[in-house]
């Protein structure tokens, strides 16, 4: 059987090895991007019938940002539903034949978990400043400091991994079901591979707004006290 | 036994014993989401996403039990 943390390349461009990750991920790169400017070229007063299911989900992110965030948002958007669709779509790309979502690889997982990292120090320094965002990881006591420092690594670590090990047990899962019995026996573990997929990109793209919200909030609540005494 | 059949006993083992903490943790999570959902239906979308979010990170648990066995499966250091 192969193994799912290895990943052999298609092909060669020059001395640059390309494996089939990102062969998918260039592609559902290009499609949201084409699809967005489509979108952007046909925005209406009087919305049309795609433009109308886009203002739902655009607004149905604001409003899950929103809850999370506790604030306008507006600033985290861009970030985190561009995160959401593209999770979502790749998970979802493992049901087109000949496909395997790139998300079931964990070099992809890794970028996007990184992402998440680099925005959550960026929206930390931004509304705290560089001093007041340090401050916050001796939050309740300087004792936490460790603590929280090794929890921004294994947080990290930890979403890498969840998104990684569902997506692959997945199509590990109905691989296994192929090579056991062909003919419509896994279509229903595709099924609820679908389900785990759409819950999954839910999840990396709430606890990524988690991060960010409490990077940004836990400064907010330990820079009022400081300025309130004497 | 060489050290190829003691990786996939120990690999069984890690995921069996890796699925039966997360099961019940799971279970209870659902149940408890459940009872605060019947005494309170208004508040079913913020339980339910608050369940979500509970249920992947109890979830994670038993992913990482199965990343461990797919290490000793097929990345193991001491199989030469």
């Amino acid at each position: 059987m192969k193994s799912p943390l290895i990943v052999e390349p298609m092909f060669h461009i020059g001395p640059v090895p390309v494996t089939q990750p990102v062969v998918a991920t260039w592609v559902i790169m290009a499609v949201m991007v084409l699809g967005a400017l489509l979108l952007k070229r046909h925005l209406k007063q009087r919305p049309g019938k795609v433009q109308v299911v886009a203002e739902l989900v655009t607004g149905a992110l604001d409003d899950q940002i929103r809850d999370v965030v506790q604030s306008d948002p507006a600033p985290y958007r861009v970030l985190i539903g561009t995160i959401f669709l593209f999770v979502l779509i790749a998970n979802w790309s493992g049901a087109l034949p000949g496909v395997e979502p790139p998300t079931a690889h964990l070099e992809t997982d890794a970028a996007l978990a990184l992402m998440v990292f680099v925005a959550t120090l960026y929206h930390g320094v931004r509304s705290n400043g560089f001093i007041g965002y340090l401050k916050t990881f001796a939050q309740p006591t300087w004792v936490m400091i460790p603590l929280n420092l090794v929890e921004q690594i294994t947080r990290t670590f930890s979403l890498i991994i969840r998104l990684f090990g569902n997506v692959m047990s997945g199509v590990f899962v109905i691989g296994i079901m192929l090579s056991l019995a062909g003919l419509l026996v896994p279509i229903p573990l595709m099924a609820l591979d679908l389900l785990t997929g759409a819950v999954q990109a839910y999840i990396f793209a709430i606890l990524g707004c988690v991060f960010i919200g409490a990077a940004v909030s836990e400064g907010r609540e330990a820079g009022s006290p400081e300025r309130s005494a004497p | 036994m060489t050290i190829e059949e003691i990786s996939v006993l120990s690999a069984a083992i890690a995921v069996s014993f890796g699925a039966l903490g997360p099961g019940l943790g799971e279970g209870r999570a659902v149940a408890a989401a459940l009872d605060a959902i019947a005494r309170q239906p208004e508040s079913a979308g913020t339980i339910s996403r608050t369940l979500f979010v509970g249920l992947a990170m109890i979830e994670t648990m038993a992913i990482y039990c199965l990343v461990v066995a797919l290490l000793v499966l097929f990345a193991n250091p001491f199989v030469k």
